[in-house]
């Protein structure tokens, strides 16, 4: 219990150093601390595959920022900070946070799950898939529609980004689409 | 309790990050904390104290492996989760860097064609 306050203290910690550093990069980096330490707390959590996919994902997304930070202008903004919506924000977020402690006291306590619907698939799961690991029975087994369902939008968000980042075709379109509504070329 | 609390704090640091600031890079990382967030408090939901992991080794008990186990099924959902928060934040980054190329700014005040 204590190490879990301990490392969510640390990831509340990196996130808001991600949220007000002044570059861009050090922002995601600190990210990168924030998503390891979660796959830390994955492992100590009784979730070894999840610990495993979330470092994987991690290193990539890391990839994926920098990419999209590193050769840019990653200078900070601060020519007008509207002061009025940033303190708005914080009075809602104060009252968010209010009601979800009030919503917690209905869920299980720590340390309790429910499991109604898992004991089912423990007790049953290495008869029926065969699989000895319950969490991979669920994912390709009894769940196998959703993680079907869960491809379908893995490939779809790739195939968007495709689209967005492709060069050829669309040079094109654009210069005419200039000429017709007389937009100018550089803002 | 504590450790649920602290989840949403956590989530609520991403949502800031989304609303309040000017960057888009920076409105990214918010809804990749978020992220994080959301798939740790339903991780954590389904610990159990003292728990294993849910696999089965050679020679294990069965009944008491039914007893002790952690929950799998959040497991099983949070692994697909995590997998597509990854393809959506490389749609959200392809964003970024068109409307940087397009703009030549990451600044959210001065991308004026997207004002209403």
């Amino acid at each position: 219990m204590v190490l879990f306050v301990v490392l969510l203290v640390f990831m509340i910690i990196g996130s808001i150093i991600a949220i007000e550093a002044r570059n861009l990069l050090s922002s995601v980096i600190s990210v990168g601390t924030v998503g390891f330490a979660l796959s830390i707390a994955f492992l100590l959590l009784g979730a070894p595959d999840i610990a495993i996919t979330q470092i994987v994902v991690e290193v990539i997304a890391l990839i994926i920022l920098i990419r999209g930070t590193i050769s840019l202008d990653n200078t900070a903004i601060e020519k007008h900070r509207d002061t009025f919506a940033m303190v708005s924000a914080l009075v809602f977020f104060g009252i968010f946070l209010a009601f979800s402690y009030v919503a917690l006291k209905d869920m299980p306590e720590f340390g309790k799950p429910l499991m109604k619907v898992s004991q089912g698939y423990l007790q049953r799961g290495l008869q029926r898939t065969g699989a000895a690991n319950i969490v991979m029975s669920i994912v390709l087994d009894f769940r196998g529609y959703d993680t079907l369902g869960e491809a379908t939008v893995l490939f779809t968000s790739i195939l968007g980004a495709f689209v967005v980042l492709r060069k050829r075709g669309r040079k094109k379109k654009e210069e005419r689409d200039r000429a017709r509504v007389g937009i100018p070329g550089d803002l | 309790m504590i450790v649920y609390l602290l989840t949403f704090i956590l989530f609520v640091m991403g949502l800031y990050c989304l609303v309040a600031k000017k960057n888009v890079v920076k409105k990214v990382i918010g809804i990749v904390i978020m992220d994080y967030a959301v798939n740790l408090l339903l991780i954590l939901v389904g610990y159990r104290r003292g728990g294993v992991a849910p696999i089965l080794l050679k020679g294990m008990d069965r009944a008491k492996f039914t007893t002790q186990s952690v929950d799998p099924l959040p497991q099983a959902l949070v692994l697909t989760s995590i997998v597509i928060g990854l393809g959506v934040l490389a749609l959200m980054v392809a964003l970024c860097i068109r409307l940087y190329e397009k703009y030549k700014t990451f600044d959210m005040s001065e991308i004026r064609r997207l004002r209403g």
